[in-house]
């Protein structure tokens, strides 16, 4: 029997708009995934040591506040120095067309704009967390 | 049967519509606007006399770009200010915080010190100009430069007016920039209640918001209630503080969100004014009818808007605005089409302000106070979502008060749930909207032009705290953080050392951190 699959959903950053993220996680709950919520101000530090800790394969960040630039690289660039690059990263929310293909050459799996269906994001992370995938 | 009689219909929020209101849907006897219990509005002629304030919240990049947009905005016809501060300021950072990378004047403007509270207000007379500022943990200090650049510019500190959001419960709730936890927090909010009191007649110290329950994901119903109910703790903690109530109350200011049920926007303003009217009379015994007349801003739903189709959010706006003048409020801001993307470009923001405008001076429902008033289905509406928000009140009050409901994650817990009901709805197809879900373009859309925030705000910022922290006298600084700190363990009114350590130089961020130490901070109990 497959293990479920375990997804970090986490909000970096000073970012406190969580209705997103909250649904997202109990729609990832709902179909069948173990999901971990940080709840907010997370630092990169901070969500790549629970993504370790909670042994996940996907982390979720939602970002909202136009941070993404600054934020989503350094978590990348920690999953690298500790060796977890096969944790893959889905990104949500305010993300323009061009920063979102930025993020995309830079490793992101998925990056997610405002209007995308709660089926799209979890088939994603399904698909993410494969074996395949990896 | 017919698939008009078979399907149901509802309001947004779930309250059942008939098929057809009559007189016996809204019986009894209707007051006057102007009249207790101000259902019909807290003024016999409204906008006959007076236009709402067009108040378009604001902020981004540096102090002196928002400078620039406020005087812009002025220019363009819009007659009050409204000042967004970055999520460092919300905070209670400073600029060059290690909290605060990637995030200086993303989304307000970055005000870390006197100096960049004088610069956001250079060229606009603080004793002419309304201002409003959205700040709710670091309220008090921002209001503390806000009143020193004010008395700078030689400002009557007696006619100064404006609004601080200062409404901490609803961040406990919904907009989650807590930085203390709930009972120093509301320590803090009720000095400012009783410094403004006592100092600035003109001025509302707190702005009781729903608006940002509504953005989390509540119904109409749940944003009323627990917006009342959050304004209930207000009163009953400056009561307990020994003022009387009619000394404060009548400058405790309302906060709604003005969303797409048209009339179920309509009807929550009307039986927002008539259930504080009631309380404030019948619970707590006021008798100056300011205390009892509930005034508000309205801004139109943030989360209504989409990134497809951008410009179908100029409608929505444009509806949305509308309920709110029909609903009676004194002041609005309409959103920008394009900040399902970023923060307003001019262009955008132009937009919206003239939509206020058409809506004031080419419809001509300013004409007739309360227009829709009679009408059976509001009336018949406005009955119901009082009746639902007395019951929630109840509930809450049975709970031992909003921060006992608050700790137990009760209106968390109601606004997640509505949330994700809502959500499911889209999902299935249910609740449209509009080029999202339904009516999608069929080829890509043409980009639109936003607004781009890059890193030179946060180095200018730095630059600028660098600079002061070596100029200014440090033993001042000190000494008023010191004075501060003291205060703060104890239960003197704290505004006076906060206004004592601003005039120091003192940043935010440092002001902050002596509340931090004294306070502790807040961590909320993780459910989703």
């Amino acid at each position: 029997m497959d293990h479920p699959i375990r997804v970090l959903v986490a909000k970096p950053g000073l970012d406190g708009h969580d209705r997103g993220a909250k649904i997202i996680a109990r729609a990832l709950r709902d179909a069948g995934m173990e999901v971990i919520y940080t709840g907010l101000r997370q630092t990169p530090e901070m969500i790549v040591n629970a993504a370790l800790q909670e042994d996940v394969q996907v982390i979720g960040l939602s970002i909202l506040s136009g941070a993404h630039g600054a934020i989503v690289p350094r978590v990348l660039e920690l999953l690298r120095e500790k060796d977890m690059a096969g944790v893959k990263v889905i990104v949500g929310g305010i993300i323009p067309d061009e920063d979102a293909r930025e993020l995309e050459r830079q490793g992101v799996a998925a990056v997610f704009q405002p209007g995308a269906s709660l089926e799209s994001i979890v088939s994603c992370v399904r698909q993410a967390a494969s074996p395949a995938a990896r | 049967m017919s698939v008009a009689t078979a399907r149901q219909f509802t309001t947004l929020g779930g309250i059942p519509v008939e098929p057809a209101y009559g007189p016996a849907d809204a019986p009894g006897e209707l007051s006057a606007p102007g009249q207790f219990p101000y259902t019909r509005g807290i003024h016999e002629s409204m906008y006959r006399s007076r236009l709402w304030t067009m108040r378009q919240f604001s902020g981004f990049a540096t102090p002196e770009e928002t400078n620039r947009r406020y005087r812009y905005l002025l220019e363009q016809g819009q007659t009050g200010l409204s000042v967004a501060f970055d999520l460092p300021t919300l905070m209670g950072y400073d600029s060059d915080h290690a909290m605060a990378e990637g995030e200086v004047g993303k989304c307000g403007a970055p005000v870390a010190s006197l100096e960049d509270m004088e610069t956001l207000f250079a060229g606009i007379p603080l004793n002419d100009v309304t201002v409003s500022m959205t700040i709710n943990s670091p309220a008090a200090i921002l209001w503390a430069m806000y009143l020193v650049v004010a008395e700078k510019q030689g400002a009557d500190l007696k006619r100064i007016s404006g609004t601080l959001q200062n409404d901490i419960l609803k961040e406990y709730i919904a907009q989650k920039e807590y930085i203390f936890p709930p009972e120093p927090s509301m320590r803090l909010v009720t000095d400012t209640i009783e410094y403004s009191a006592q100092h600035t007649p003109r001025f509302n110290p707190i702005s009781i918001s729903g608006y940002h329950i509504r953005e989390a994901g509540s119904t109409a119903l749940q944003e009323l209630a627990f917006t009342l109910r959050d304004g209930l703790e207000y009163v009953d903690w400056a009561l307990r503080r020994g003022l009387a109530i009619d000394d404060f109350a009548p400058r405790l200011s309302f906060f709604f969100n003005a969303h797409n049920d048209f009339f179920e926007e309509i009807a929550k303003y009307r039986a927002a004014r008539e259930l504080w009217a009631t309380i404030l009379r019948d619970r707590y015994g006021a008798r100056d009818e300011r205390s009892m007349k509930l005034r508000f801003h309205a801004q139109t739903a943030g989360c209504s808007l989409t990134w497809q189709q951008p410009y179908n959010n100029v409608v929505r706006t444009a509806i949305q605005a509308l309920a709110a003048v029909l609903g009676g409020a004194q002041s609005l801001h309409t959103n920008s089409l394009d900040e399902a993307y970023a923060l307003p470009n001019e262009h955008a923001v132009t937009l919206a302000l003239r939509t206020q405008q058409v809506i004031a001076y080419e419809s001509g429902v300013t004409a007739a106070p309360d227009p829709f008033g009679g009408s059976w289905f509001l009336e018949n509406l406005t009955r119901k979502l009082a009746d639902g928000a007395r019951d929630y009140i109840q509930a809450i009050d049975e709970m031992g008060g909003m921060i006992a409901a608050i700790n137990a994650g009760y209106p968390q817990s109601e606004i997640s749930r509505a949330s994700y009901e809502y959500q499911q709805k889209v999902e299935q197809g249910a609740a449209v909207i509009v080029g999202v879900n339904r009516f999608q373009s069929q080829e890509p859309e043409p980009p639109i032009d936003t607004l781009r925030i890059d890193q030179t705000a946060h180095s200018q910022q730095a630059k600028k705290l660098h600079r002061l922290r070596k100029e200014r006298h440090n033993g001042n600084v000190e000494r008023s953080l010191n004075a501060l700190r003291r205060a703060a363990e104890g239960d003197s009114n704290l505004m006076p050392f906060l206004i004592d350590a601003v005039r120091s130089w003192a940043t935010v961020g440092e002001i902050c951190d002596v509340l931090r130490e004294v306070f502790g901070t807040y961590t909320e109990r993780m459910s989703f």
